[in-house]
């Protein structure tokens, strides 16, 4: 996983509560057995014109009522979103899409705890910040073309052109992942000798913590 | 200090704590073809093994195709999915229920079935519907594929500790109203993020009056409110209904294990984050509307004009839905026309569903243009089904009668909705495009949408009785 420190970048809005993982990225794209190249499969029902239920993504048209698509937004990184963003399944095909598509950090007023957690496991920063913060968000990206925002992890700030900045919360330990870009699975794995003594224990109180042998008595 | 049963099971299952986040330790973990194949790519390119496999069981669900699967899938990305996993498990070790074998079906219907899934254990797939589990008094939730590559691995989760959230239901449901409404009612209360942050205990003498079934279709929803998970404390029901199952402890341990059990729920006097009542007593069967499954009201009722929500962004929601869902505010529910009808899913695939579909299908015909699949949970709902001749009801009433799997409720396999399409669904999301492009969505009881499929729109099934 790739390190987040600060991000410097153009924002994009999406201006709508509830957006589901199903619309992130939909099902037809869940087939696949790899981790890449589903940037272009991003908000695919929305992004092109009668897209296919197939899965197809050659020779599409974009269409120019979708907000990634205007020209003002092409190489967006920070994702302006409403709230309850990724709500729904668990499919991290989500922020996969949006990570493949360039998008590094969604800033909303409350994000779906699974897709959330999703993000951290994928270098991507979500941040929640209130609700009339991101409204005043909105408004002047609406009204600033070329408008960007800078996004400190070390003092968790959201730095806008106007020099103000909004202060947002996260925990410690994710914090800390995500600026050292660990491993998580490495982390846990150095803590086996405290797993087996748990296993151990438990499996002494609670003899059906293994499953019963299907047949036996 | 008084403890709710969550507090409970998740102190019984820290392994060490630092800075408030916990490694948990996992007792199940289900997997299935969509969200692992990556996890297990993780396992071969680090070199790491399952640590415990006979914790691990995998099961086809998604892609399978309903149709006759005699000769395999058609569609060959669908096909290396499902192989994939095939593969995985036999390569690691773990206990597969693969596509042909009587037992397969829904992850979330099939584990509780094997006797799997237990009273006081986390349970954890990378399926947001896991809290379907909970209705065993487990703390059963949804991860992502980077956290079933980290609990293959290390059988633990790094997790924070979640807030807890008591739903407690009162008042008397009237006559025919199901778990589907109860849920839906609630989530209509509290709202699509209502439960975030969350992990909820369903409480009230409504609750404790359901079967496992019916407990299993409200938890199954908890996440449609936004919830990590929600759970029911274990009783007699939960007891009688696990006995004897295949992989469910026996002899001298089933009784340790129900002594264990009794002590899970929450003592008197513990407290909660939040408390929230739901008033049940007046509900009417629920319909939703929209594109979330907040968006609900009684078959009584009419579509809401968005305009009538003081809070903007709630208001353009119902605007955006409305457009989606073509719409008119004012329109009664009743007169609704539809002509899809899908019954099953994790949330009501199992066999009290089809047995209510059933005595609402009974003797009626599929209303003309209309046209109504039937697609049991697992391979043993379907079976069960035939013995009690509940095919015999659907197929006479011109139902389709399919092979278990997740079909339409996401229509990663054939069964999908064309577009425009309007179905009565027995499934858990109402989301665009969920089951197919463009098509339109009404979740319902799995009775409600018998009475739609014989009338061609939705009607109270009371008034079909
Ligand atoms: S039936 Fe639907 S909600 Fe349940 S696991 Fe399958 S796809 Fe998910």
């Amino acid at each position: 996983m790739d390190a987040f420190v600060t991000l410097d970048a153009l924002a994009a809005p999406l201006d709508r509560a509830n957006v589901d993982t199903d619309a992130i990225i939909p099902k037809q794209f869940l087939k696949t057995i790899r981790r890449t190249g589903l940037g272009v499969a991003l908000f695919y029902d929305w992004r092109y014109k009668d897209a296919p239920s197939d899965g197809r993504t050659e020779g599409l048209v974009p269409d120019p009522s979708f907000v990634l698509n205007d020209p003002r937004y092409k190489g967006a990184r920070i994702l302006l979103a409403r709230e309850n963003f990724g709500c729904g399944s668990s499919r991290e095909h989500a922020p996969w899409a949006l990570l493949d598509y360039g998008f590094r950090a969604i800033v909303a007023p409350s994000f779906a705890d699974i897709f959330y957690n999703n993000c951290f496991k994928n270098g991507i920063l979500p941040v929640v910040l209130p609700a009339d913060h991101v409204d005043r968000l909105f408004r002047e990206v609406a009204a600033t073309p070329g408008y960007r925002l800078t996004i400190d992890l070390p003092s968790q700030k959201v730095l806008l052109p106007s020099k103000e900045s909004f202060s947002f919360s996260i925990d410690p330990v994710r914090k800390n992942h995500l600026l050292e870009g660990l491993d998580e699975i490495g982390l846990a794995e150095k803590k086996a000798p405290l797993i087996e003594a748990y296993e151990k224990r438990r499996q002494e109180r609670e003899p059906w913590l293994v499953p019963a042998a299907p047949g036996g008595r | 200090m008084p403890r709710t049963i969550i507090d409970k099971i998740w102190e019984n299952h820290v392994v060490t704590e630092e800075n408030g986040t916990a490694l948990l330790y996992i007792d199940r973990h289900l997997v299935h073809e969509v969200t692992s194949p990556q996890a297990f790519e993780g396992l071969r390119i680090a070199g790491r093994k399952v640590r415990r496999p006979e914790l691990t069981f995998a099961v086809p669900d998604h892609n399978v195709p309903t149709t006759d699967r005699s000769r395999g899938i058609a569609d060959p990305v669908s096909a290396l999915q499902v192989d994939t996993l095939a593969d995985n498990a036999r390569h690691f070790g773990v206990t597969h229920f693969a596509m042909n074998d009587p037992r397969q079906g829904i992850v979330h219907v099939i584990a509780p079935e094997q006797g799997i899934t237990l009273p006081g254990q986390t349970i954890v797939c990378g399926d947001s519907h896991t809290a379907t589990h909970g209705a065993f008094g487990s703390l059963a939730f949804g991860i992502g594929t980077s956290e079933v590559e980290h609990v293959l691995a290390t059988q633990t989760l790094a997790q924070s500790r979640p807030r807890t959230m008591e739903i407690r239901l009162v008042g008397q449901p009237p006559r025919g109203i199901t778990p589907k409404d109860l849920i839906l009612a609630v989530i209509g209360q509290i709202g699509a993020a209502g439960g975030t942050g969350y992990v909820i205990e369903f409480t009230g003498d409504p609750v404790r009056a359901l079967s496992m079934e019916g407990r299993m279709t409200l938890c199954n929803m908890a996440i449609e409110a936004g919830a990590r998970a929600g759970l029911v404390a274990p009783d007699a029901t939960t007891f009688a209904y696990i006995k004897g199952r295949p992989y469910a402890p026996k002899g001298e341990t089933w009784e340790k294990a129900v002594a264990a059990w009794k002590e899970l729920p929450s003592d008197p006097g513990a407290t909660y984050d939040k408390t929230v009542l739901v008033d049940v007593s007046a509900l009417s069967p629920q319909v939703t509307w929209g594109t979330n499954p907040g968006q609900v009201v009684g078959v009584d009722g009419r579509v809401p004009d968005p305009e009538s929500f003081s809070d903007a962004v709630v208001r353009d929601s119902a605007r955006k839905a409305l457009a989606y869902m073509g719409l008119t505010p004012g329109t009664p529910l009743a007169e609704i026309p539809v002509t899809r009808i899908f019954i099953g899913s994790c949330t009501n695939g199992r066999i009290e569903d089809l047995r209510a579909a059933a005595r609402v299908a009974k003797g009626r015909k599929v209303a003309p243009g209309v046209s109504a699949m039937v697609v049991p949970g697992s391979g043993l709902v379907r079976t069960q089904a035939e013995q009690e001749g509940l095919h015999t009801i659907f197929l006479e009433a011109g139902f389709e009668w399919r092979e278990p799997g997740c079909s339409m409720c996401l229509g990663m396999n054939p069964d999908q909705l064309a577009p425009f399409e309007r179905c009565a669904s027995t499934s858990n999301r109402n989301f665009e495009g969920r089951q197919g492009k463009n098509g339109r969505t009404h979740l319902v009881s799995p009775e409600m949408a018998a009475a739609a499929a014989v009338s061609g729109r939705f009607v109270d099934h009371r008034t079909l009785a």
